[in-house]
C-alpha cells in the first residue's frame, strides 16, 4: 500500500484536503476480488449490433425459487447500470444484502415461493459475464480492456435470451427491471414478444436523453482523466483508476436522488464541526458522496463502467424502428406495467408516459402508474409500499390471465 | 385514500349503474372504460363476460388501486389520450358519468367512435325536474344528491340534459342503438319511450351509440 501511495504521488496526483477523506479508497487492493460466479459458457459466442463477433460468451446468473412443471413461472430480473445478478442474496464481493431484497424473495412482490426468478449479469459487466475484464478473443492472456467491442442494450438482451434458451424456458412469465433494467425489459418485449408474457419497465425510458448522456460523459471523463487509467490498460500496471471511477459514481449518485431526499437526509449539516472553520471541515452530504464513491470502486471495474454507460447512451428503441416507438410493439400480446416515480428527474414520468402512448398506439394491454415518492430515481430500489403493492397486484393479475397454477 | 384530494368527478353510484352498462356489452369483446375509477366495471366484465377490458383513469390514486388488484389500467385523460389509440381498437368504449366533466365532450365522443365500434355513455341529467324547479324557485344553481358541489368548485363543467344529448347525436351523426333513463340508484325508469318525460324524470341518461 505504501508503494501504491508512492506511485500516486509519482503520478502527480494532488489530493488537496480531500485526501484524508478519500483515504479508504486508496488503501484498497488494486484488482477486484476474484469471486467464482455461477455461469454458462456459450461456445458459439455472440454477434453484436456493432458487427463484431464475440468468440466466447459467458453469462453469469443466479436463480431463486423453483420452476413449475412446464417452466411457465419464470421471471427474469434485469439489473441496472451498476447492479448485478445477486438480486436477493448476499453480494459476494461487498458482503451486502441483495440489491432488490425489498422486491424479490419469499412473500415479496416477486415471490420466490411462487415464481422461478432468474437474474443475469449483463454483457459488458464485471461480475462473471463477458465484459472488458474477460480474456481478449485474440490475446487470451490479457483482458479486453477498452478494446472490448461496443455493446448495446439489445446485445445484453440477446445474451440473456441465450441463457433463457439454455434453461429450456420457452416463455418468460415476466421480465422486470428498473432504470437500465427497464430498458432491457422493453427490449425483451420488442425483440422477443412471444417469449414475454408480461413486461415491467420501472423508472425507465425508451431512449437515453441528452441530459443523461451528458451526466454519463462526466463520469467517463473523470475515469479517463485519472492518471491511473493508462488509456484503459490500468490492469497491465497493476492499478485501478479509483479516483476517476469514484468521481463518476459520485456524479451519477446525485442524479439518482432528489433534492428533497438529499435535504431530508443531510440538509446543510456539517460533519463533526459546528462551523466551516478549517479547510477540512465538510458538509455531511460531501462525506456521504465520497463514501458512495469509495465503496463503489471496490466492486466495479472502470472499463465495465465505460462499456455499460455507453450501451445506455446508445439506447433508442424508436430509432431502431424507423423513428416510431409504437412500431417496436406492433401486434404485441405482452401485458405491460409501466411505473415511474414522481420525483425521478433522471427517468422522469414523461418518459414512461411516452412509452404508454406508444403502447396505446398499438392498443397493447398496458398499465401505467406514477408512484408518489420524494426519493428520486433510486425509489425503485427502496421501500416504496405503493410500488410494491402495484407490482405484486399486477403480477397476480397476469398470473390469472396466464392460468399460472 | 386521501380524502383531502380534490374530487375529479361526481361520486359514482356504481353498482346498479354498472349492471346496466354491463348489460349492453357483448361477451368476449374488447372494452375500454374511460374514467374507470378503481376498475370495478372492467373486473366485472372480465369475470362475467370474459371481456378484454381495460381502463383509463385520471386520478393516480385510483389507478394504483386498480393495478394493485391486477387490472390493466392506465393513468390518462379522456380529453388528451384517446387520440393515441388506433382506429377500431375496441368493440366498446365506455364513458360512465364522466362526459360532463371533460373539457371537450364533443371531441371525446368523436374519438370514442373512432377507436371503437360502440360507445356507451352515461351522464347525470341536468334536465331533471328537481333541478329545473330549484333554479326556477330559488334562482340559484341547483344542489341535489347528484349535483352536490357548488358551482365554483364542481368538476362538472359541461352539464347537459337528455334532450341536449339526443340533439348532439343527431347533429354529429351518431345512431342511438339503445337508451334509457334511470334514477340515481340506477333503476330503470318507465318513461324510456318518451325522451321528453325521461328528460324530466330521469336522473341519469345511458346511451349506446354507434356511427350512423
Amino acid at each position: 500500500m505504501p508503494d501504491l501511495q508512492r506511485r500516486r504521488e509519482a503520478a502527480g496526483i494532488a489530493w488537496g484536503h480531500s485526501q484524508a477523506h478519500i483515504g479508504p479508497v486508496m488503501d484498497q487492493s488494486q484488482a477486484l476480488p476474484e469471486v467464482a460466479h455461477q455461469s454458462v459458457r456459450f461456445e458459439d459466442g455472440l454477434t453484436l449490433d456493432c458487427g463484431r463477433h464475440l468468440a466466447r460468451l459467458t453469462v453469469a446468473y443466479r436463480s431463486y425459487g423453483q420452476r413449475n412443471a412446464d417452466s411457465s413461472n419464470a421471471i427474469l430480473i434485469c439489473h441496472a447500470l451498476t447492479g448485478d445478478q445477486y438480486v436477493a442474496e448476499t453480494q459476494p464481493v461487498t458482503g451486502k444484502p441483495g440489491w432488490w431484497n425489498a422486491v424479490v424473495g419469499p412473500g415479496k412482490p416477486v415471490d420466490t415461493d411462487r415464481y422461478f426468478v432468474i437474474c443475469a449479469n449483463v454483457l459488458g459487466g464485471c461480475m462473471g459475464s463477458t465484459g472488458p475484464s474477460s480474456p481478449h478473443d485474440e490475446r487470451p492472456y490479457e483482458p479486453w480492456g477498452t478494446e472490448f467491442p461496443a455493446v448495446t442494450i439489445q446485445d445484453m438482451v440477446r445474451a440473456q435470451k441465450l441463457l433463457i434458451d439454455h434453461l429450456s424456458i420457452t416463455r418468460l412469465f415476466a421480465v422486470i427491471g428498473g432504470s437500465m433494467g427497464g430498458m432491457q425489459a422493453l427490449t425483451w418485449a420488442a425483440l422477443y414478444p412471444e417469449a414475454v408474457f408480461a413486461a415491467v419497465p420501472v423508472a425507465a425510458a425508451a431512449y437515453h436523453s441528452a441530459q443523461n448522456i451528458a451526466f454519463h460523459e462526466i463520469g467517463r471523463q473523470a475515469i479517463a482523466a485519472d492518471p491511473f487509467f493508462y488509456g484503459g490498460r490500468y490492469w497491465a500496471e497493476g492499478v485501478t483508476p479509483e479516483r476517476g471511477l469514484a468521481v463518476a459514481r459520485m456524479t451519477a449518485h446525485i442524479t439518482y436522488v432528489s433534492e428533497a431526499a438529499l435535504t431530508r437526509k443531510f440538509g446543510r449539516r456539517l460533519q463533526h464541526a459546528t462551523d466551516l472553520t478549517l479547510l477540512g471541515d465538510r458538509f455531511e452530504v460531501e462525506s456521504y458522496l465520497e463514501h458512495q464513491g469509495s465503496s463503489f470502486v471496490r466492486r466495479f471495474d472502470a472499463n465495465s463502467y465505460l462499456a455499460i454507460t455507453r450501451a445506455m447512451d446508445l439506447f433508442d428503441l424508436a430509432a431502431d424502428h424507423g423513428g416510431a416507438l409504437a412500431d417496436a410493439f406492433r401486434g404485441t400480446k405482452t401485458r405491460f406495467l409501466l411505473v415511474s416515480f414522481s420525483s425521478d428527474w433522471l427517468f422522469p414520468t414523461a418518459q414512461s408516459r411516452a412509452i404508454a402512448r406508444a403502447l396505446n398506439h398499438v392498443a397493447a394491454n398496458a398499465s401505467f402508474v406514477e408512484i408518489m415518492s420524494d426519493k428520486g430515481h433510486d425509489a425503485f430500489l427502496l421501500d416504496e409500499p405503493d410500488f410494491h403493492r402495484t407490482l405484486s397486484g399486477f403480477l397476480a393479475g397476469c398470473a390469472e390471465h396466464a392460468r399460472l397454477s | 385514500m386521501n380524502h383531502s384530494a380534490p374530487v375529479q368527478f361526481v361520486a359514482k353510484n356504481m353498482r346498479v349503474d354498472l349492471r346496466l352498462i354491463a348489460g349492453m356489452v357483448a361477451e368476449r369483446s374488447r372494452v375500454l372504460d374511460i374514467g374507470c375509477g378503481d376498475g370495478t366495471l372492467i373486473d366485472h366484465l372480465f369475470r362475467t363476460k370474459q371481456c378484454d377490458a381495460r381502463g383509463l383513469e385520471i386520478d393516480m390514486a385510483e389507478v394504483t388501486r386498480a393495478v394493485t388488484h391486477g387490472l390493466p389500467v392506465m393513468q390518462g385523460d379522456a380529453d388528451s389520450d384517446l387520440a393515441n389509440y388506433p382506429n377500431a381498437a375496441f368493440d366498446y368504449v365506455i364513458l360512465s358519468r364522466t362526459l360532463q366533466a371533460v373539457e371537450r365532450p364533443r371531441e371525446v365522443l368523436r374519438q370514442m367512435l373512432r377507436i371503437s365500434t360502440y360507445a356507451i355513455v352515461s351522464f347525470p341529467n341536468f334536465g331533471h325536474w328537481t333541478l329545473r324547479l330549484q333554479l326556477l324557485l330559488r334562482g340559484r344553481m341547483p344542489m341535489t344528491r347528484t349535483w352536490h358541489r357548488m358551482w365554483f368548485e364542481t368538476p362538472n363543467i359541461h352539464p347537459c340534459t337528455i334532450q341536449d344529448f339526443f340533439d348532439l347525436c343527431t347533429q354529429d351523426g351518431y345512431h342511438v342503438e339503445q337508451w334509457l333513463a334511470a334514477d340515481e340508484a340506477g333503476a330503470r325508469a318507465p318513461w324510456r319511450r318518451y325522451p321528453g318525460l325521461a328528460n324530466l324524470f330521469g336522473e341519469q341518461g345511458l346511451f349506446l351509440l354507434r356511427k350512423a
